[in-house]
């Protein structure tokens, strides 16, 4: 069993290194985005008897602040 | 009196802090990261400054998680001293021991050099050397030192007196100019500026010295 986890900065966290993406696309001419947030995905090998609540754990102790971050996870 | 300071992979000013906490006369041993237990009778932990295991997942969350630090937040929920620095504030941040997080520098540079800090409060064992409204120079080197938190936990370190020192000319972000605060009971301080890069005529300054001397003076008092 693979897990996919998104952590991505909050709404409202300011996001420098999504901004400096940003910059960079405008002046190489791409001038319809509207703005860049930038996060993490963490790839997960897991034993197939896995508990799927663990991975949610695993992201609120460790793989995802969430003081900062929001985390999304994709099971496949 | 005796501090320990926790060492992890990567920590790279322990030996600048135990120099300047063994200047005020404080018995200093070092521990490393995987030690389970604080030694007995221990009145404060000092967390260094570095790049605990290379900054990896975030500035921190690894150290946090790291076994002493378990006995550090034993330590820290029985009402021990704790004093962070730099790393050491971005690992207390991530054990939940303070509130908020470091983000990255908003200009998104590392940025190493002398800053200007206003003592915000001189209520806590760290700052009671200083006057509230000091101007303290200590340097800054950190890449991720911009510190973040939503407003009701602003409005409550603000309305509880618990931002200690704040940067008078911003240089990373920071919301309210934070660059370091206090825990809800004054013994826990994490700060991004390096006082112990400042307690030394040859350091090229030292503010930081009222510090390590304040802190002295109070603990033999505790």
């Amino acid at each position: 069993m693979k897990a996919t986890v998104h952590v991505m900065l909050k709404t409202g966290v300011l996001d420098p290194q999504g901004e400096a993406v940003h910059h960079a696309l405008r002046n190489l001419g791409f001038k319809t985005v509207n703005s860049v947030r930038q996060g993490k995905v963490i790839e997960l090998d897991l034993l197939d008897e896995t508990d799927e609540t663990d991975v949610n754990d695993m992201c609120e102790k460790l793989l995802a602040n969430t003081v900062i971050e929001s985390y999304k996870i994709d099971f496949s | 009196m005796r501090a320990v300071i926790i060492v992890f992979p990567g920590s790279n000013c322990d030996r600048d802090l135990a120099v300047a906490l063994k200047a005020t006369g404080i018995d200093v041993h070092f521990i490393w990261h995987k030690d389970t237990e604080l030694p007995p009778s221990v009145d404060l932990v000092g967390i260094p400054g570095g790049f605990s295991f290379g900054d990896y997942l975030r500035c921190g969350a690894i150290a946090a998680n790291s076994p002493i630090c378990r006995a550090v937040k034993t330590h820290a929920d029985r009402g021990g001293y704790v004093l962070g620095v730099c790393n050491g504030f971005q690992v207390l941040t991530e054990m939940g021991v303070l509130p908020g997080s470091l983000l990255r520098n908003a200009g998104l540079k590392y940025i190493c050099k002398m800053t200007s800090l206003e003592i915000k409060t001189s209520n806590s064992i760290y700052t009671s050397d200083y006057r509230t409204g000091d101007v303290a120079d200590l340097p800054i080197a950190h890449h991720d030192g911009n510190y973040f938190a939503d407003q009701k936990t602003l409005d409550k370190l603000t309305g509880d007196d618990r931002i200690a020192l704040s940067y008078v000319d911003n240089p990373n972000g920071s919301k309210l100019n934070i660059a370091g605060i206090l825990s809800a009971n004054r013994r826990i301080l994490g700060m991004m500026p390096h006082p112990e890069r400042a307690a030394d005529s040859v350091h090229g300054g030292t503010d930081g010295q009222s510090l390590f001397r304040g802190m002295a003076s109070a603990l033999a008092k505790v």
